[in-house]
C-alpha cells in the first residue's frame, strides 16, 4: 500500500494536498497549467524538498532526498521534457547510472540483455540497441525512457505528460505499456491535461487547482464536466476595461500554417482593429503558431497573406520592415537584452529616426525612450537604466514599448502578463484596447482564460497543433475552451 | 536506390565515422604525391618514421584532449603544461636525478595541473575555457622562471634523449621508444573509453550533463579524473619534447594546444561534447603531421603552411556536421 499525504504550509506552489496511490493503480493527477503538479511530483522525485507534510511509501515515511535516492527506493520519474543523453546508444541510455560491471569493467552482453529485456518487456524489440537515441523518432525515446525507469524494478512510476509529443498510434502503444506495468503491480502516477485519456486508463483521479487538491474520485464514472468545473473554479473579475474600437479590412491571414514541427494547421482571418485570443495548452502550438508567422520557424505549407499578398518565406526582419511585431514569451531570455539599457532596449528595431548617417544620437534616443517610458508608466530611474534591474511589469512594458517605438500594425503578442503583477497587467489590458481602437490588429496568446475572455474581440484555440473555428469571445465560456484545449467535443 | 534495413543502415554509418578521417589520410597524402618532385621522397620508409616521431607530441597530447573534448570541455594550456614539463625534466637531469625519477616527476607535474584545472572547473562550476586560458599564462609564466628565461641543456648521452631519436634501420622494430609508447597508450586509452564505466560516463557527461547527474553518475568527481587524467598525457608530451629537442625550452611548443584540438577535431569529435573516438583523434594528428611533412617537402614558407592547415580544419569540421546531419536523417527515416 503506498499512501502519500502532503499539506504545505504558505508555499506558493502547493498548500494542501493530499491524494493516495494503490499498487496497481493508475492514479491521474489532473489540473490546469500552474495548478502544482508538477511542484508535487518533483518532491516524490527527489528534485525539491517539501516544507512540510508526510509522503509515506508502502506505509513508511518517506522523503527522497535526490533523485538517485528516490529511484533506489523505487519511485521512477519520466519527465515531461526527454531527458536522454543523445549521443549514446539505446542500451547505454536505458541502463546510465546502472551499468552492470566489474571493478570499472562493462559488461556488455549483460548490459545488452538487461535492456533488450526492458524493451521487451515495453513490446519494442524493435528499436535497434546500438543506434544513437538523439536519431531516433520522439516516440522511440519516450520508450528508452519509460525502458530507464523500468530497471530499477519500480513501485511507483510517475508519468509528466507522457503523450504531449506522441502521435495517436504512438499513444495507443504507450497506453499498452502503462496497462501492462500495472497489471505487474506498479502503481502509475499520470499527469493529464487531456481527460479522455485519463478516462482510458486511469482508475481513480485527483484534481489540484492553486496547489490545492479540490477533488477525487473514481475516473471511469467521472463526469467529465464537473471535472473541468473543478479545474476552473474561479470567477471572471471585472479588471479588463474595454475600449470601443470598430473593425476594419483583414490585414493579416493564415491558411492552413504548418510549421515544423508545430503547429499542423491553422487558418485564421485577422482584421485592423481586432484584438484575437489563441487559447490552448502549453505545447498545443501557440507559440509555435507566432514564431513561424512572424520568420522565426520554417513554414512547412500553408501561407501568411498580409494585406492580400502571399508572403509565407519572410525573414524577422522582413517581417518588422512589413509592420509586424511579435512580443516573446520568454522575455528574459529572448524577448530582452537584460544588461542593456531601456532606451537600448526601446528602439532597437527602429534607429531611422534617431540616427544621422548611421550615427545614433544619444540625446533623442533618450528623450524617445524617456516619452515612451511616460506614456506606459515605465517605473524606472531613467532611460539609461539597465532592464534587468526592473521588475518584471516594467520589463514587460518596455518590450511592449519597443512594438510600440516599432510602429507595428500587426502585433503577436506570447504570453504578455506572464508572471507580472495585477496592476501592470491591468495597464497592459487597457494598452492594448487602446491599440486596437487607434487600428492596429492584435493576436494575444494566453494561457490565463479570464484575460482572454476579458480582452479580446474574437478566440480561436489550439489543440495539438490545430487551430479550432475562430468564434467572437461573447460564444465562449472559460468551460468551452477548456473543453476544446484538452481535445473534448465543445460543451 | 535499395533501402538497406536499420541495423545495417547503422552498421554503415558507424563505419563512415571511422573511415572518415581515414579517407581524408589518404586524401592529403593523394595529394601531395601529385607533385612529382615530392613523390619519390614522400613515400619511403624513412620519411614515414619521421611522420610518426613527429605525430608523437600531438597524439600524446590529443589522448588526453579527446577525453576532455568529449565530455564537453576543453584545455588550452596544453602547450604551456609541456614547455613547462619540458623544462622540469631537463632541469632535473641537469641536477643528477635518475632517468626514471626524471620520467615519472616529469609525467606527475602534468597530472598535477591537470588535477588543478579539474578541481577549479568541477569545483566553482567554472567554464573550462576561462580556466585553462588562465592557466595558460600561468604555467607559461613558470616555465621561463624555472628555466630561468633560457633552455636548460640535457646532459649529453642522457637515456632520455633517445626517447624520440631516430634508430638504424637494421633494428627490429626500426622506430623510437617514443612512438610504440603512444600507439601503446592509444589502444590503452581506446579501450578505457569504450569498455570501462569511467570511460561511458565521459560520453555521458558530455553528452547531457544534467542527465547523467540525475541518473547517479557523480559528475564533479569524474570531470576533476578527466583533467587529471589528460594532465598525465601532457606530462608524457612534455617528456617527448624534451627528447626530442634533448633541453628544456620554455617557450616551445605555443599553439600546441590548437594542434591537438585541430587532431581531435578532424577525427570526428564535437566541441560541444558526446561524441569522438580515439582511433578518430589518432588519424586525426596523422593528417596534422602530414600537412606538415608534406609542406616541408614542397619547401612551402611556413606561412603557406599554416594558411592550408586553417584551411583543412574549417573544411574537416564543415564535411563533419553534413555527415552528422544526414545521420540524423538516415536514423529517422
Amino acid at each position: 500500500m503506498i499512501s502519500v499525504r502532503k499539506s504545505f504550509g504558505a508555499t506558493r506552489a502547493l498548500k494542501n494536498v493530499s491524494f493516495e496511490v494503490a499498487p496497481g493503480e493508475v492514479h491521474a493527477l489532473i489540473g490546469e497549467n500552474g495548478a502544482g503538479k508538477s511542484t508535487l511530483m518533483k518532491i516524490l522525485s527527489g528534485a525539491h524538498q517539501p516544507d512540510s507534510g508526510t509522503v509515506e511509501l508502502e506505509g513508511q515515511p518517506f522523503v527522497p532526498a535526490n533523485p538517485l535516492h528516490a529511484r533506489r527506493r523505487g519511485i521512477a520519474m519520466i519527465y515531461q521534457e526527454l531527458t536522454l543523453a543523445p549521443h549514446l546508444s539505446v542500451e547505454e541510455n536505458i541502463l546510465l547510472g546502472e551499468e552492470p560491471a566489474r571493478f570499472g569493467w562493462l559488461n556488455r552482453s549483460r548490459r545488452r540483455e538487461l535492456a533488450r529485456q526492458a524493451l521487451a518487456e515495453l513490446h519494442h524489440q524493435n528499436i535497434p540497441l546500438e543506434a544513437p537515441v538523439g536519431s531516433r523518432t520522439i516516440a522511440e525515446q519516450q520508450v528508452v525512457e519509460i525502458a530507464r525507469a523500468l530497471i530499477g524494478e519500480p513501485k511507483v512510476l510517475i508519468m509528466d505528460e507522457p503523450t504531449s509529443s506522441l502521435t495517436q498510434v504512438d499513444t495507443e502503444n504507450l497506453f499498452a505499456v502503462v496497462e501492462r506495468l500495472c497489471r505487474r503491480g506498479v502503481s502509475i502516477i499520470y499527469i493529464s491535461h487531456f481527460l479522455e485519456e485519463c478516462r482510458r486508463i486511469a482508475h481513480r483521479y485527483t484534481v489540484l487547482r492553486d496547489g490545492e487538491s479540490v477533488a477525487a474520485g473514481d475516473m471511469r464514472t467521472a463526469d467529465l464536466r464537473e471535472i473541468i468545473k473543478f479545474m476552473v473554479g474561479r470567477e471572471i473579475s471585472d479588471i479588463y476595461p474595454r475600449t470601443p474600437h470598430p473593425l476594419g479590412a483583414p490585414v493579416l491571414e493564415l491558411r492552413e500554417l504548418a510549421g515544423r514541427p508545430k503547429p499542423q494547421s491553422v487558418s485564421l482571418t485577422l482584421r485592423a482593429g481586432e484584438i484575437l485570443g489563441l487559447a490552448g495548452l502549453v505545447g498545443a502550438g501557440r507559440t509555435e503558431t507566432l514564431r513561424a508567422c512572424f520568420g522565426l520557424d520554417p513554414i512547412r505549407s500553408g501561407s501568411v497573406l498580409i494585406g492580400s499578398k502571399e508572403t509565407a518565406h519572410c525573414s524577422p526582419a522582413q517581417r518588422l520592415a512589413g509592420g509586424m511585431g511579435l512580443l516573446s514569451e520568454n522575455r528574459k531570455e529572448e524577448g530582452l537584452m537584460l544588461n542593456r539599457s531601456i532606451a537600448d532596449n526601446m528602439t532597437l528595431t527602429r534607429y531611422a529616426p534617431l540616427s544621422r548617417c548611421g550615427f545614433i544620437q544619444r540625446a533623442r534616443q533618450q528623450q524617445t525612450a524617456r516619452e515612451w517610458m511616460e506614456r506606459l508608466d515605465v517605473r524606472a530611474q531613467g532611460p539609461g537604466q539597465p532592464i534587468g534591474e526592473l521588475s518584471g511589469g516594467n520589463q514587460q512594458k518596455v518590450a511592449l514599448g519597443r512594438l510600440l517605438h516599432h510602429q507595428a500594425s500587426v502585433l503577436l503578442l506570447d504570453e504578455p502578463t506572464r508572471g507580472i503583477d495585477v496592476g501592470s497587467k491591468a495597464q497592459i489590458y487597457q494598452l492594448i484596447g487602446q491599440l486596437a481602437a487607434q487600428g492596429k490588429a492584435v493576436i494575444f496568446v494566453s494561457s490565463y482564460l479570464p484575460e482572454l475572455l476579458g480582452v479580446c474581440d474574437s478566440i480561436g484555440v489550439m489543440c495539438r497543433g490545430v487551430l479550432s473555428e475562430v468564434r467572437p469571445a461573447s460564444q465562449w465560456t472559460e468551460q468551452g475552451i477548456i473543453s476544446a484545449a484538452i481535445g473534448q467535443a465543445c460543451a | 536506390m535499395n533501402n538497406p534495413s536499420p541495423a545495417k543502415r547503422l552498421k554503415i554509418i558507424h563505419a563512415l565515422n571511422v573511415i572518415g578521417p581515414f579517407c581524408g589520410l589518404l586524401l592529403v597524402l593523394g595529394l601531395f604525391s601529385l607533385s612529382s618532385e615530392v613523390r619519390p621522397y614522400l613515400f619511403t620508409g624513412e620519411n614515414f618514421k619521421l611522420i610518426l616521431i613527429q605525430t608523437v607530441i600531438v597524439a600524446l597530447g590529443a589522448l588526453g584532449m579527446t577525453m576532455i573534448i568529449v565530455s564537453g570541455g576543453i584545455d588550452l594550456s596544453v602547450g604551456s603544461v609541456v614547455a613547462f614539463t619540458s623544462v622540469l625534466g631537463a632541469t632535473l637531469l641537469v641536477k643528477g636525478y635518475s632517468t626514471f625519477a626524471t620520467a615519472a616527476m616529469t609525467v606527475l607535474a602534468g597530472g598535477l595541473f591537470g588535477l588543478l584545472d579539474g578541481l577549479i572547473i568541477a569545483g566553482f562550476s567554472m567554464t573550462p575555457f576561462i580556466v585553462t586560458l588562465g592557466m595558460m599564462g600561468v604555467v607559461r609564466g613558470m616555465a621561463k622562471w624555472v628555466a630561468g628565461n633560457q633552455t636548460v641543456n640535457n646532459p649529453p648521452n642522457a637515456p632520455l634523449n633517445h626517447l624520440m631519436a631516430r634508430v638504424a634501420p637494421t633494428q627490429l622494430f626500426p622506430l623510437p621508444p617514443g612512438v610504440w609508447i603512444a600507439i601503446g597508450l592509444a589502444a590503452v586509452i581506446s579501450v578505457v573509453m569504450r569498455q570501462t564505466v569511467f570511460g561511458r560516463y565521459i560520453y555521458a557527461i558530455g553528452s547531457n550533463e544534467a542527465t547523467a547527474r540525475l541518473c547517479g553518475v557523480r559528475v564533479r568527481l569524474q570531470k576533476v579524473m578527466i583533467y587529471a587524467l589528460a594532465g598525465l598525457f601532457f606530462g608524457l608530451a612534455g617528456l617527448m619534447q624534451l627528447s626530442r629537442l634533448t633541453q628544456g625550452d620554455p617557450t616551445v611548443a605555443i599553439g600546441l594546444e590548437l594542434d591537438i584540438i585541430a587532431a581531435v577535431v578532424i577525427g570526428g569529435a564535437s566541441l560541444n561534447g558526446g561524441t569522438g573516438s580515439i582511433l578518430g583523434s589518432m588519424i586525426g594528428a596523422l593528417i596534422m603531421a602530414v600537412l606538415r611533412n608534406g609542406s616541408n617537402q614542397m619547401g612551402w614558407q611556413n606561412f603557406t603552411q599554416e594558411i592550408i592547415i586553417g584551411i583543412v580544419i574549417i573544411l574537416a569540421v564543415g564535411l563533419d556536421m553534413f555527415r552528422q546531419r544526414r545521420t540524423k536523417n538516415a536514423g529517422h527515416s
